[in-house]
């Protein structure tokens, strides 16, 4: 009986056996759904600040959505209702009287593929902190700060007014990343950032997680098994239960994750036996 | 017949068909073309068609300035009416439309679009020339802009939701509001598209005579108060067109033929606008 009970505190996640880990964003009992379809059934996940998190798991299991839960972004479609809390620094972000507007620039998202606005590189980057009212001489600066943040800087210094659309694919990408990091957020929730790149872009984009994970709390979504080995500090594996509404199975170190799974279904899945 | 020569035949028949299908919907267009080109061009070259206005009957030479004038402050008073009200209108139906009103606002947009246009006449006749107790330009806007609203509604909208929702999502996650998405990004994404529907809505209307023919009334007289009645190149054409008197009839082609070269002219702007927009 003892030995259980050391044992469970042996095997639960991260942020439960160490005090000094501090959690940013906390999910606890998430449901979600679309409609009358329940696509989350009791998601909970506790992201560290600093650290990068990954969710994988097979296509339709619910990552996207779970992560697009962290900044709000289903109030776009109609129909679709969440239960549970999801606290950021101890606020509940579901809770309607949430500023979403703000929540969003404390949350800032990649999305999978590049999707600069049709302007300028300096006006996408621009954009937030222009929404926010900063002065020209700010902008300015932290054009210049966020394109070096994501390497661009050099790459495009002199063609600041040209099209972002003229960029390739994966600078096209990095600029997004670079739009994002201009308003400051705590939190960049990523959603398989790399999966329309080749695999220098992505070794680029993979890079820079580890540069920006020094300040910034990050979440990716990925269904590259070995970009989440690579990347994260956590892992979540997340599947589909009976009722078709994604679960997550098992959450832990990357490493406990990949080398030392609890769960059969983890193993199958990390190990390629389906999925 | 081994079957890559079957293949070959069929695809030279189906091919052939094609032309043969453009040719028939091409041909009655480039004859109309030319013949109002070959009828029309001696009148356009007459001293005075563009800078005089109409003679008395008996009196050589003569213009239509008064029409040309007509036309351009008729459908430009019509379309500073109808584009910002038409846009809006679009905007609302593409960002905020999924909804009964949205539909409703479709719904009474397709039965506008279907209308003949000599209700719109009606319309402007009724609601400003009764009302005001004498024919005006301003009627004739105002009929126009009606006739417009539809096609500038519709345009905006497909334009709109041909915008990728990712580029809204982008811009939500930024945290900029809904209204500035839709301001700052969306619009100006789709303004190629905008644009065009405005231009062809103002061709379309500068093309059209019944809704003038009660409002607008026809001046022969050059006239630039739009509270005035008012030539329009349309009226000319068909006052002119149903007179026995060769020089009145070659003013109406001519007439007929500047107007299709503003119409052409406003087509091809629109294009070399939308092709410059996609760069």
């Amino acid at each position: 009986m003892i030995a259980t009970t050391s044992m469970q505190t042996e095997v639960a996640p991260p942020p439960a056996r160490d005090a000094d880990v501090e959690i940013k964003l906390d999910a606890r009992h998430v449901n979600f759904w679309y409609g009358d379809f329940q696509a989350l059934h009791d998601a909970s996940l506790a992201v560290q600040a600093r650290k990068i998190t990954a969710l994988i798991g097979p296509s339709g299991c619910g990552k996207t959505t779970f992560l697009r839960i962290f900044n709000r972004m289903h109030d776009l479609t109609p129909g679709t209702r969440a239960t549970g809390e999801v606290l950021l620094d101890g606020n509940n972000v579901l809770s309607s009287d949430i500023d979403v507007i703000n929540l969003r620039r404390q949350v800032g998202m990649l999305f999978q593929r590049a999707n600069p606005f049709p302007k300028s590189i300096y006006d996408n980057v621009a954009y937030g902190p222009h929404i926010l009212g900063w002065s020209k001489e700010q902008i300015n600066q932290i054009v210049e700060e966020s394109l070096k943040d994501t390497g661009l800087w050099d790459e495009v210094k002199d063609r600041l007014r040209r099209s972002a659309l003229n960029l390739s694919g994966g600078q096209q990408q990095r600029l997004c990343l670079a739009r994002a990091l201009a308003v400051k957020p705590e939190v960049i929730l990523m959603d398989e950032p790399a999966s329309a790149l080749d695999p220098i872009a992505t070794l680029r984009i993979e890079e820079l997680m580890q540069e920006l994970k020094k300040r910034y709390t990050i979440v990716i979504v990925t269904h590259n098994m070995q970009q989440a080995s690579r990347v994260s500090d956590s892992t979540a594996f997340m599947l589909m239960n009976q009722k078709r509404a994604g679960e997550v199975i098992e959450f832990g170190p990357t490493d406990d994750i990949f080398n030392r799974p609890k769960d059969g279904r983890t193993e199958d899945y990390i190990t390629g036996r389906f999925g | 017949m081994s079957l890559p020569l079957i293949r070959a035949l069929v695809d030279r028949l189906v091919a052939g068909l094609i032309v043969l299908c453009v040719s028939v919907a091409a041909i009655p267009v480039l004859v109309l073309l030319l013949f109002v080109l070959i009828n029309g061009l001696p009148g356009m070259l007459t001293p005075g068609f563009f800078t005089d206005p109409p003679y008395p009957q008996g009196v050589p030479g003569g213009g239509v300035l008064n029409a040309i004038i007509g036309t351009l402050e008729i459908v430009g008073i019509g379309s500073l009416l109808a584009v910002p009200v038409g846009a809006l209108i679009g905007i609302f139906l593409s960002e905020y439309g999924r909804n009964p009103i949205g539909n409703t606002v479709r719904f009474i947009s397709d039965v506008f679009t279907g209308l003949p246009s000599i209700a719109f006449g009606i319309f402007g006749y009724t609601v400003v020339v009764l009302t005001t107790h004498h024919f005006s330009a301003l009627s004739a806007s105002i009929a126009l802009a009606v006739l417009m609203l539809p096609v500038i509604l519709r345009a905006t909208e497909t334009a709109l939701v041909l915008v990728p929702n990712s580029l809204r999502e982008a811009g939500l996650a930024l945290g900029a509001p809904r209204w500035r998405v839709t301001l700052e990004i969306v619009v100006p994404a789709a303004l190629g598209g905008i644009v065009t529907g405005a231009l062809l809505a103002m061709a379309r209307a500068a093309g059209e005579t019944a809704p003038l023919l009660f409002t607008a009334f026809g001046n022969d007289i050059v006239q630039t108060n739009p509270l005035q009645p008012m030539g329009a190149l349309s009226l000319t054409i068909f006052r002119n067109a149903l007179v026995p008197y060769p020089n009145l009839q070659q003013q109406a082609w001519a007439a007929a033929l500047l107007l299709v070269a503003l119409v052409a002219a406003t087509n091809i702007l629109a294009r070399i606008y939308v092709r410059r927009s996609q760069r």
